[in-house]
């Protein structure tokens, strides 16, 4: 066990450094710098200065060893469009506003999901099956930011119940809660009915009912437990696409998330708040992984991480 | 128990004629009846089959039948209602919106199309490549996928359009499918290793099949159901992606527009104007619900595990 975590940790730290360097050389490939707009106008002496301040003026390998090398001191430079804000510091204040965002939906959406689909598949081909697929039909279909907009017109412009945007109170959260847990709802319905549904063939099933279990007990204490477990595996694909939604549910609703900044840094060609940006999302999606598998593997038996899967 | 009361006409002979033995009972089905046959059965995926014709059909012969070019600017009728002149009523520049709705959705089809093409292709020869030489080979491989698929999808397309400053189809779909065959080449490779095992193979291998012929009459047929199906679901991918992308600005760029460019750019005057937001929203959707559902029913009815 210990050596399997060593080895995938080995991984993520190959992968991250992966990452970082395509992303740096990708970034820097742009036409156009973050100066250009700004620098324009200046006398060629300020320029200059502008540009030795953000080590811009020295050859790109170098900026490349110099970035790596804060970034293995945990320092990701300061943002180029706004001077004097540490990237590092805009993710610890900006996350965790997304965190927030992204926990409440996660949740629900976990609790939602499972529970129709656990419905769905007692009801089999029966009314609350069919409203329960046309649910996650419907969560599936409809692009997040068209949701957006419905709710949006729905709740704040036609029943004037929700403002419309911004962020500091529990009524700006609803509505971005909703759009983001769709998703959620509609994955874990599918996912569990069709777990469910493959659990009731198995030969264990009929070994309870030979034995003479009552249906209740045959769907609590095994039905259940052998469908949930592999639910987990798709948790780490559902976090970030939490995250992703954020984009687009952040912008619309003005949340001053990390998604938020994350969009507006590429737009304003900010190289520093990209790459951090960029590092964060792609370390959080490698630790989720491998947080997911090893919850999985403690909690399912019949798993057993090995070397040679 | 008592044998007395069934009567002995149960116990006639019903007829077994000897030179009847090796008729054939029921003529012969190939694959392809078959899958069709369970296909037809599955009302919802038919119905999605149908809806798909007719929007292909709309997405082809649409612009044409409108009577209008999708970028032709009319200042006199901007941001008309529906009404029998503009069917789906005008966007902001007065251009007429079932134009454009149809000529979005070739663009939007041709991405979600291109992109699960290449990406399958790309993906059955890299898992094909993995799982037929095996050893230090797959294993290489996959660590290169896995380090690959670690990290997150949109992040990579999103820097990439910056990047390339996609302009044209031709990057936006690069930029999408340049880490998108990772997920094939596993499915395939999963599946290729699975059939190597398979008793039947053996029985193949063992009556002295050469392996071209066990690789086209039992690796190809088997690996390709699963494909089909990945390409299905990949398709509404796409288009989703495309359309987020879209939505940030990095998508398909004005004049030439897709679903998801129509949507974003209708959705500042949604409250307003909400049939600018209704058409290219409500065309994704079945497009998605169509491909879902035919995804679905193609599942069921390639796989001939699940024949009974």
């Amino acid at each position: 066990m210990a050596k399997y975590i060593l080895k995938r940790v080995a991984y993520m730290l190959l992968t991250l450094f992966l990452a970082a360097t395509v992303t740096f050389f990708m970034m820097r490939s742009i036409p156009g710098d973050p100066l250009a707009s700004m620098a324009r106008k200046l006398p060629d002496q300020t320029k200059a200065n502008f540009y030795a301040k953000y080590g811009l003026d020295k050859p790109l390998f170098e900026q490349y060893t110099i970035y790596m090398k804060g970034l293995i001191r945990g320092d990701l430079g300061e943002s180029i469009v706004y001077p004097g804000r540490p990237v590092a510091q805009t993710i610890l204040e900006t996350s965790p506003i997304s965190g927030l965002t992204g926990g409440i939906a996660l949740t629900i959406g976990l609790v939602l999901g499972i529970g129709l689909g656990i419905i769905s598949a007692l009801y089999k081909n029966k009314l609350p099956d069919y409203i329960v697929t046309f649910i996650a039909i419907l969560g599936i279909t409809i692009p997040v930011f068209v949701m957006a907009s419905l709710l949006q017109y729905l709740f704040s412009v036609k029943l004037g119940w929700l403002p419309t945007s911004g962020w500091g109170e529990p009524k700006h959260l609803v509505i971005p809660v909703i759009c983001l847990t769709f998703g959620t709802i509609a994955t874990y319905a599918r996912y569990i009915k069709s777990s469910m549904l493959d659990v009731l063939n198995q030969d264990y099933i009929m070994t309870a009912r030979a034995k003479g279990l009552s249906e209740s007990q045959i769907i609590s204490r095994h039905v259940m437990r052998n469908s949930l477990l592999p639910a987990i595996t798709i948790l780490a694909g559902r976090i970030v696409g939490i995250f992703t939604g954020a984009f687009v549910i952040e912008k619309m609703f003005s949340i001053p998330g990390i998604g938020f900044y994350y969009i507006s840094s590429i737009n304003s060609n900010d190289y520093s708040m990209t790459m951090g940006t960029t590092i964060f999302y792609a370390a959080l999606f490698i630790v989720m992984q491998l947080v997911v598998d090893l919850v999985y593997t403690l909690v399912d038996p019949r798993i057993r991480l090995s070397d040679n899967k | 128990m008592s044998t007395e009361n069934i009567s002995k006409d149960k116990f006639v002979i019903v007829g077994v004629e000897e030179n009847e033995a090796d008729k054939i009972a029921r003529p012969h089905i190939s694959y392809l009846q078959d899958v069709w046959r369970r296909f037809k059965e599955n009302k919802l995926a038919l119905f999605a089959l149908i809806l798909l014709i007719v929007l292909v059909f709309l997405v082809a012969f649409g612009p044409a039948i409108s009577g209008y070019e999708f970028e032709q600017v009319d200042k006199a009728a901007r941001n008309q209602f529906p009404s029998s002149t503009h069917w789906f009523g005008t966007d902001k520049l007065g251009r007429d919106l079932f134009a454009r709705v149809w000529q979005g959705g070739r663009v939007s089809m041709m991405i979600g199309l291109v992109g699960a093409c290449v990406t399958s292709v790309a993906g059955c020869l890299y898992g094909g490549v993995s799982a037929y030489f095996g050893g230090i080979v797959d294993d290489v491989m996959m660590r290169i996928v896995e380090i690959i698929i670690s990290i997150p999808y949109l992040i990579v397309v999103i820097l990439l359009s910056v990047v390339m400053q996609s302009k044209s189809l031709f990057t936006l779909i690069f930029a999408m499918t340049i880490t998108g065959w990772c997920g094939t080449a596993r499915l395939v490779r999963g599946q290729m290793l699975q059939l190597k095992s398979q008793e039947y193979v053996l029985a193949a291998q063992t009556l002295g099949v050469s392996p071209w012929k066990i690789i086209t009459r039992h690796m190809l047929p088997n690996t390709l159901s699963v494909v089909i199906v990945s390409i299905t679901f990949d398709i509404p991918g796409y288009i989703f992606s495309e359309a987020f992308l879209s939505y940030i600005g990095l998508g398909v760029q004005s004049p030439n527009t897709s679903w998801g460019a129509l949507a974003a750019s209708a959705q500042a005057n949604f409250t307003f104007y909400p049939f600018q937001l209704f058409f290219p929203a409500i065309m994704i959707a079945l497009t998605m619900l169509s491909f879902t559902l035919l995804g679905d029913g193609l599942r069921d009815a390639l796989d001939p595990r699940l024949r009974k």
